[in-house]
């Protein structure tokens, strides 16, 4: 096996992405890959284990950043991200092209978390089961008070505790599209839901999220 | 089905909300919106969350050492199947 110890670091993939204020519709999305991609893609599924890692390169700090903020801990997310690449190995031969190469890596490493969350014991067990959370634990109407919002009073911890406490469907919703920046299309293509079902779940965890913030903000949500 | 957009209820406006988010129309230029402070406040908040996960919560790096065990495990595998 050829020594590949130090894969090329490749660009933040959100690096681009504008940082004053956005509206919602605006996420961007991950990169297009270009024909470089397509060509390390198939020295990779050729057994080129050069090429492997630089697939590695290209993807490793989106899937880690997706395991870390499903599982809130870096340990387990590096187990998972490990587990990810490895499964990639075994079955990188079998990717066909149906989709873009990022959905089927981004798909297969969601069933590894969702997995976990399982073996865990987490109400998880399938995209299905993680894309329908139980109906009591859909936020009701959320209204507020306009004079207390929540402009300027989030905080980096409070905000990851308030992700970390959603339910598992809307968490993986919510870390593709604010966080990663899928847009619903390329989820819905992930998750094997609707387009209409990405929205939903995204507006849900959005929801239980502005509710977690203002409580721990100490401002009180009317309903 | 035709919906005066112009009287819509609060619940009705915030039903079409995942819809409206998502789509071409700005939802702050939505006639609602214009006149209802509370689904303003409501839109506000929620624009607030999208942005803090884009500003507070950066792709993470993974450790450089994990591509090294990564490749041992990978190595590990090949050598099983060898064997096997």
């Amino acid at each position: 096996m050829p020594d590949s110890s130090s894969p090329t670091q490749p660009s933040d993939p959100r690096s681009d992405r504008p940082r004053g204020v956005m509206p919602l519709q605006a996420s961007i999305s991950p990169p297009v890959p270009n024909s470089n991609d397509d060509d390390t893609l198939a020295r990779a599924q050729g057994g080129d284990h050069q090429a492997f890692a630089q697939l590695y390169s290209v993807h490793k700090r989106r899937i880690y950043s997706l395991c870390l903020r499903m599982v809130g801990n870096t340990a387990e997310a590096e187990d998972l991200t490990q587990e990810a690449f490895l499964q990639l190995h075994r079955k990188i031969a079998t990717f066909r092209g149906d989709s873009a190469f990022s959905t089927w890596l981004h798909r297969l490493a969601i069933n590894v978390v969702l997995m976990h969350l399982r073996r865990k014991g987490l109400a998880v067990i399938s995209l299905d089961e993680a894309m329908d959370p139980a109906p009591e634990e859909g936020p009701g109407r959320s209204f507020g008070s306009p004079d207390l919002n929540l402009t300027g009073a989030i905080d980096r911890l409070a905000l990851e505790r308030a992700v970390g406490e959603l339910p598992a469907g809307y968490r993986l919703i919510f870390v593709l599209h604010d966080i990663e920046g899928y847009e619903h299309n390329e989820i819905a293509s992930m998750l094997d839901c609707s387009i209409g079902n990405s929205k939903s779940q995204l507006h849900k965890a959005r929801l239980k999220l502005r509710d977690a913030l203002r409580a721990s903000s100490g401002l009180e949500t009317q309903k | 089905m035709t919906e005066d957009r112009n009287n819509l209820s609060c619940a009705e406006f915030q039903a079409q909300m995942p819809d409206l988010i998502g789509g071409g129309e700005k939802a702050s230029e939505h006639p609602h919106v214009q006149n209802c402070e509370l689904c303003r406040a409501l839109l506000a908040d929620l624009e607030t969350i999208a942005e803090a996960a884009r500003q507070l919560l950066p792709p993470v790096e993974p450790p450089d050492n994990l591509w090294k065990q990564i490749e041992l495990a990978i190595k590990d595998e090949d050598v099983s199947l060898d064997q096997g």
